[in-house]
């Protein structure tokens, strides 16, 4: 809790600097390549028949996947705070490669917490995070996945609090991170916002991005929620079905609970206990969702729906063949959404759709899905 | 006068420390918990605290995520660990603490959980991930029932965390002797001394220290320094290693003892 306090304060001090900003923006243009293209998805969108399709694409940024913004972020905290040692949790990998990318470039200690289930399916990523001079800790507790790692990574930063910054990497756990992410992927709909103004004179009618724990999506929505004529639709992991209780869409098939610190829809039993989650896509693979993202859905702001493993991995093909893109897992989770909607928004309308990360990782996942051997 | 702050008057005339022995409800199952419960009494535990098993144990360290995980297994929820509370009760008066983690209760139904804790003479309770500051709405309910609510404080709280603890804790205050989560350890921090002088100015309340008590060493060291000692993994880890649930009972009675006897040899001044 302390470290918290301290945390907290850190970050309002550095958030009305100028120099802070100016700061990340140099490392968000230098280092990070952005901004990323705002890109009309021609041949997607005939192929719907229904609205325009524009991916923001995230994808292109440093090492894969939106997940850079934050890390640069916090890392500029961390060093503002005199950390030496930084830690993160990760599921698919992307927070940590991202983590351990930030902390080689600043010259920090980095140690990486990553379930055993998701180390087996992300292997390249672990072997990115180690080619980066990061520790990976393997994690063999509990499911063996993203929130396990999160425990882990939440009892080594209150053994070694004094000297280590804790980097979560998405809009969930204790305050003042769920903030704190959502500002620095803000980013993201904030240029969307830009560039969609140039590209079409207005605003888009429907954003959506997928939701495991929430950080991309915020990053995406947030800069529009002012705007009651734009509507959000949040996709969450179906896995093998809603029905079959073998996936991880906390909202959709949660109820209200304490998880990680911050109170919002959970996967639990009827005990209170967190559930197992799953998802082929391990970067959604979590038991709970960004409490502001619960309160955007109480509030009716974001709409939610969910795409099965099954979808994502269509999603997968369908836009690799048809645009030259190959997304990550759980990004197709969005496009598989917008699959089944698009064909019935109006033609006029416009869609918005956050290509959080590029698929290179989850090419051993999807061939394996696929039956092919590689 | 509750039960908890009873045993601590009492133990101040006799000029003692108490032990507080902690044990997982429902490991392996809720029969030897019960059995357990008993031998600690034998042996001369002061308190018990009863931990309410949750899947992802956070503040814990792997021993008890373990007996955590062995618990749940067996099907352990709240209503079967009130049954095993009011099972305990019907010969014994040694007080009772829950000590678990947020989202069971909650989910439970904070008035709920209270009302059906106090009915089957539970006498304390202590939620480790719930800060003071989020405490409102449970503290309502504890203190309509009578419950003691029971708050941690650590190496690293400043004197505002300390304030408000002193304030708001009932029964006695929790006291993490290193920054960390629970399991054995061999050292301690060389400042709790000067740590606990620091919390002592800003309360009356008793003191307990857990978090890494294993042997009757340090345990009587603490007894020296503090009003309680609580002792959880070490005693769980004998738990987890005996076979059947006799010899569970009896080795966990065993070991309490060791640890009472450490501790009865260090004379407290009693004010």
């Amino acid at each position: 809790m302390p470290a918290l306090t301290e945390l907290e304060r850190a970050y309002a001090q550095v958030r009305r600097e100028g120099t802070f900003r100016k700061e990340f923006q140099h490392y968000l243009h230098q280092y990070a390549g952005r901004e990323t293209p705002l890109y009309f998805a021609e041949r997607l969108t005939q192929k719907l028949g229904g609205a325009k399709i524009y991916l923001k694409r995230e994808d292109l940024c440093h090492t894969g996947a939106h997940k850079i913004n934050n890390t640069i972020g916090q890392i500029l905290l961390a060093r503002r705070m005199g950390r030496r040692r930084i830690i993160a949790e990760t599921g698919a990998g992307q927070h940590g490669v991202a983590t351990a990318t930030v902390a080689a470039r600043f010259g920090l200690d980095c140690e990486i917490f990553m379930g055993k289930e998701d180390v087996a399916r992300q292997s390249l990523n672990v072997f990115r995070m180690k080619l980066l001079g990061a520790k990976v800790r393997v994690v063999d507790s509990g499911s063996q996945t993203l929130k396990d790692a999160m425990n882990e990574a939440l009892r080594d930063w209150v053994t070694n609090v004094r000297d280590t910054y804790y980097l979560i990497g998405s809009v969930a756990g204790p305050h003042p991170y769920p903030m704190m992410v959502r500002d620095f992927q803000s980013v993201i709909g904030q240029e969307a916002r830009r560039q969609i103004l140039k590209q079409e004179g207005r605003l888009p009618d429907y954003l959506v991005a997928c939701v495991g724990g929430g950080s991309n999506s915020m990053g995406l929505f947030y800069p529009f929620v002012r705007d009651p004529k734009v509507r959000m639709l949040g996709v969450e992991a179906a896995g093998g079905g809603l029905r079959t209780g073998k996936h991880a869409a906390s909202i959709l098939g949660g109820d209200v609970g304490v998880l990680h610190g911050s109170k919002s829809y959970v996967l639990q039993d009827d005990g209170g206990q967190i559930r197992e989650t799953h998802s082929i896509a391990a970067g959604l693979d979590y038991p709970g969702v960004g409490p502001e993202l619960s309160y955007l859905r109480d509030r009716g702001r974001v709409q939610f729906v969910s795409a099965t493993d099954k979808q994502a991995v269509e999603a997968i093909k369908f836009l690799a063949e048809i645009e030259g893109i190959i997304p990550a897992l759980e990004s197709a989770h969005a496009i598989a959404a917008v699959m089944r909607l698009a064909p019935r928004w109006a033609k006029n309308g416009t869609i918005i759709i956050n290509l959080s990360g590029r698929g290179d990782k989850d090419m051993m996942t999807v061939a394996d899905y696929l039956g092919v051997r590689l | 006068m509750s039960r908890i702050q009873a045993k601590f008057a009492e133990l101040k005339k006799r000029g003692e420390a108490a032990l507080i022995p902690f044990v997982t409800a429902g490991d392996p199952d809720l029969e030897t918990t019960l059995k357990i419960l008993r031998a600690l009494e034998k042996g001369g535990a002061d308190c018990i605290e009863l931990g309410i098993p949750f899947s992802d144990p956070t503040a814990d360290g792997p021993t008890i995520q373990r007996s955590s995980e062995r618990a749940l297994k067996n099907g352990l929820s709240l209503p079967r660990i009130f049954r095993l509370v009011r099972e305990f009760r019907r010969n014994s008066e040694l007080p009772v603490i829950l000590f678990g983690y947020f989202n069971p209760i909650f989910h439970y139904g904070l008035r709920e959980f209270c009302r059906q804790a106090a009915e089957a003479g539970v006498d304390g309770m202590l939620c480790v991930d719930l800060p003071p500051e989020e405490s409102g709405e449970l503290k309502r309910w504890t203190d309509d029932e009578g419950l003691d609510l029971i708050f941690l404080l650590s190496p690293t709280s400043g004197s505002d965390r300390i304030q408000q603890v002193a304030r708001k804790g009932r029964g006695f205050i929790y006291y993490v002797s290193v920054t960390g989560v629970t399991g054995a350890r061999g050292s301690f921090d060389g400042q709790l001394r000067s740590q606990l002088a620091r919390v002592r100015r800003a309360t009356s309340l008793p003191i307990g220290v857990g978090f890494g008590i294993s042997t009757p060493q340090q345990a009587s060291w603490i007894a020296g320094l503090a009003d309680a000692a609580v002792v959880g993994s070490a005693l769980v880890e004998k738990i987890e290693k005996a076979r059947g649930s006799t010899e569970k009972a009896q080795g966990a009675g065993r070991f309490v003892a060791q640890l009472k006897r450490a501790m009865r040899q260090i004379r407290r001044v009693p004010n």
